[in-house]
């Protein structure tokens, strides 16, 4: 059946660790992770509760495919309340944390309340407890990890865990495992250090070993392997040259949005591409890039390896920065280069590392900074309040601004609240490019204009990873679709969002969906789990898990207005590529959206889509 | 024929396909932490590293057990464990100079790979080539055809 079948339930207030059995019912409902997470952490939590407050809950859900042979089968998801949003934040990750909680016999953790000192949570196989740790409390991730895995004698023990950002309450503060790979967004690493909870740390050697139907699942498994072997983008694109391959083909349709989305074309993305990363520098003659890195279980290994140059002005006389870790991925390099104008491959690897070392999203850490430096340009923020210059391009104020909030120090402090509420207390609310308090991925919802609508609804804040329409309109997977239409965008965008809800509840990895569609999901489900998930069962648990999203933050407080894209992508048309002379259609695509939704017009589901859903 | 496991680290991701197919092969689980073969990360170098029993032919398990325990199985040239004569002493995990035998305390017994009868799981699942089954005369041939490869297309010094 795949599923471990229960789930430890944590009081952090009263420091008791408690067993109880999965919901059968919802588990066949809602799958695992992603949807069956958000189903419990929704039925327990009032949706207007403060993300900060003991009173808000946080997950660490497995889905039933995690911990088995299927590809991709390392993913875990940590679901609550998000502080930068006020919606229901999930994000995923992989490495291979998700896998070892499922091997020691658990589908998710639930905590709840808040410690009165700071606790981690150790589990071996069936035995959880929480421990003090008030010396790892002020330690970054890294340190976190190796010294639990001391303290334990076991070096294969995997720790999930925040930095110094979580503990600070850096809103988009993430969590961390594997050293380097993150649920990332909507700041799930500010509610963690809310609850004064520093870590998991896990063990298990009791293994997955009731799938439905082995001989089944091992052929359907092969099968599905052979299909990502031989496709173009999960066989070679992404383990040759990870998401970056994306740099370049993004800037050429017009979609690379630069110095904080004024321009949709970067001059400088040839030098922070993949290209660049494979090329030897010319101050020492070696690759930015050692190798690729697969998480647990993936037979695709998009994950870059780097290693910067130990010269470089970022970490001289700073040894703990000069050897391989997790490098650039296409969205971290976007939003600490493209965005700000900066072209310093090795400057946006340093802001990178201080991301993992100490927890917090790059994305919105370096949209945040794009929207200062705009600011500063505008003479709105000074060089005094800054502590430093921060015009467009400068590597110097990137690399400061990523100590100063990681750390918690000087206006590092402003950083870390986001830019919907730095812009704001600014007097520029319009320069925040995000929706709902999340800022903007790396594709401009004016070069591509399903995007825009997907950002605009993403259940999350914005998002790519909610409804990636990337794949149809700029690769054309499964099929292609024109970037700059936006008739037929609505129900593209649906179909995505939907698909995406099911396999990230499934325990397997969005990226599979390059080559695989519903159809090479469903069979590995079945013959893993007690359910029949066929294709269309598996569209309606997409739809079911995204409506139900939907509802909880509708009775957060969420309205049809704020399934919006911020002023400059609806006025200020693209000034050069393909896209020129556009703006976002947003206000054409969202009523359609609301009509294939099944949503009145204000964007709530209606009783007969509900009804429709089982919801 | 006499097949070895042959381990190319370079192609090596660190996907542990091969821990969980090694675990489902022999205990029906996916388990790494029972698997016989192990990937080691390095991380600050980036280096990912399959290990596992080379089978040497003078193996030291097999010289030290002294029940007997350990045999060649005829057919792949396999150290193979009879579980059901094994007495868990352990004095074959000292003797084993590269580690590749442990013992396993739910069993009582020790346990090293045994090359699946002659179609090691491992190799099937390794998505990259990081792990392969190879003539044992000749697990060279790879690296011999890239030198001469290298040789034979580069122009002759004039």
């Amino acid at each position: 059946m795949a599923w471990a079948g229960k789930i430890l339930r944590v009081n952090l207030s009263k420091g008791t660790v408690t067993t109880e059995p999965l919901n059968r019912e919802w588990a066949r409902d809602f799958v695992g992770s992603r949807g069956l997470g958000s189903k419990y952490l929704i039925n327990e939590i009032d949706p207007k509760v403060d993300p900060l407050s003991p009173d808000n809950k946080i997950i660490w859900a497995t889905g039933p495919l995690t911990g088995t042979m299927a590809s991709t089968g390392g993913r875990y998801t940590v679901i609550t309340k998000g502080p930068l949003t006020g919606a229901i934040a999930c994000s995923n990750s992989g490495g291979y944390w998700g896998a070892e909680l499922k091997m020691a016999g658990w589908d998710m953790v639930i905590f709840e309340g808040k410690s009165p000192k700071p606790v981690y949570l150790c589990i071996q196989n069936d035995v959880a407890e929480l421990r003090d740790a008030s010396h790892l409390w002020g330690q970054s991730v890294w340190h976190t990890e190796e010294a639990i895995k001391k303290s334990l004698q076991d070096p294969l023990v995997r720790v999930s865990c925040i930095g110094k950002a979580g503990e600070n309450h850096v809103l988009y503060a993430s969590v961390v495992n594997d050293m380097h790979r993150a649920a990332g967004r909507s700041g799930v690493g500010a509610v963690m250090g809310s609850k004064n909870l520093k870590a998991i740390a896990v063990r298990g050697t009791i293994g997955v070993g009731n799938v439905r139907d082995p001989k089944a699942f091992m052929q359907a498994v092969a099968e599905k392997k052979k299909i990502l072997a031989d496709n173009a983008v999960t066989g070679q694109g992404l383990p040759t040259y990870g998401t970056q391959v994306l740099m370049n083909v993004i800037n050429e349709v017009g979609a690379l949005p630069t110095r904080n989305h004024q321009d949709v074309q970067f001059e400088g993305a040839k030098d922070i591409s993949a290209e660049a990363m494979a090329t030897p520098r010319e101050t020492d003659g070696k690759k930015h890039l050692v190798t690729n890195q697969a998480c647990f279980g993936c037979t695709i290994a998009c994950g870059r390896i780097s290693k910067m140059d130990q010269n470089h002005f970022t970490i001289q006389n700073k040894p703990q920065y000069w050897g391989a870790s997790g490098g650039l991925e296409y969205e971290a390099a976007w939003a600490l280069g493209a965005a700000n104008g900066v072209n310093d491959l090795e400057a946006l690897q340093y802001a990178n590392l201080l991301c993992n070392e100490e927890g917090i999203d790059p994305i919105s850490f370096g949209a945040t900074v794009g929207a200062v430096m705009e600011l500063y340009e505008m003479g709105v923020l000074t060089k005094e309040q800054i502590g430093i210059e921060a015009p467009f391009g400068s590597a110097a104020a990137l690399a400061f601004l990523a100590e100063e909030t990681v750390n918690g120090r000087g206006f590092g402090k402003e950083v870390g609240q986001g830019s919907k509420r730095l812009t704001a207390k600014y007097g520029h609310p319009d320069l925040s490019m995000s929706v709902k308090g999340q800022e903007f991925p790396a594709y401009d919802g004016r070069g591509v204009q399903g995007i825009g609508l997907a950002y605009a609804t993403s259940n999350r804040g914005a998002c790519h990873l909610r409804g990636y329409t990337i794949a149809s309109e700029v690769l054309g997977i499964p099929v292609k679709t024109d970037p700059l239409e936006h008739e037929g965008k609505p129900e593209l965008v649906k179909a995505f969002q939907d698909a995406t809800a099911a396999f990230d509840s499934s325990g397997l990895c969005i990226f599979t969906t390059f080559a695989w569609g519903l159809a090479d999901l469903a069979p590995q489900l079945q013959a893993a789990c007690d359910q029949a998930y066929t294709t269309e069962e598996l569209e309606k648990i997409g739809e079911r898990i995204w409506n139900m999203e939907r509802e909880f933050n509708n009775a957060a407080g969420f309205t049809a207005k704020d399934d919006s894209l911020p002023k400059r992508l609806l006025t200020e048309p693209a000034k050069t590529g393909p896209a020129k002379g556009k703006v976002s259609m947003l206000p054409h695509m969202l009523p359609k959206y609301y009509e294939v939704r099944g949503w009145d017009s204000e964007g709530r589901p209606t009783a007969a889509t509900k009804k429709r859903l089982g919801l | 024929m006499q097949k070895v496991l042959h381990i190319n680290a370079d192609k090596c991701t660190g996907c542990l396909q091969c821990e969980m197919a090694c675990s489902f092969e022999n205990y029906g689980v996916f388990a790494t932490a029972k698997s016989r073969i192990k990937v080691f990360d390095f991380h600050d170098t980036g280096k990912k590293v399959p290990y596992t029993c080379t089978q040497c032919d003078e193996a030291w398990c097999l010289h030290a057990c002294p029940v007997e325990a350990i045999t060649v199985d005829k057919a792949t040239g396999a150290k193979v464990v009879s579980e059901s004569t094994c007495v868990g002493c352990k004095v074959c995990t000292i003797a084993c100079p590269f580690g590749t035998v442990n013992y396993v305390q739910e069993t009582g017994k020790v346990q090293k790979c045994d090359l699946c009868g002659g179609d090691p799981a491992c190799a099937t699942a390794c998505p990259t080539g990081a792990i392969t089954y190879i003539d044992a005369n000749w697990t060279g041939l790879d690296r011999m055809k890239q030198w001469a490869d290298k040789l034979g297309n580069t122009p002759a010094a004039a």
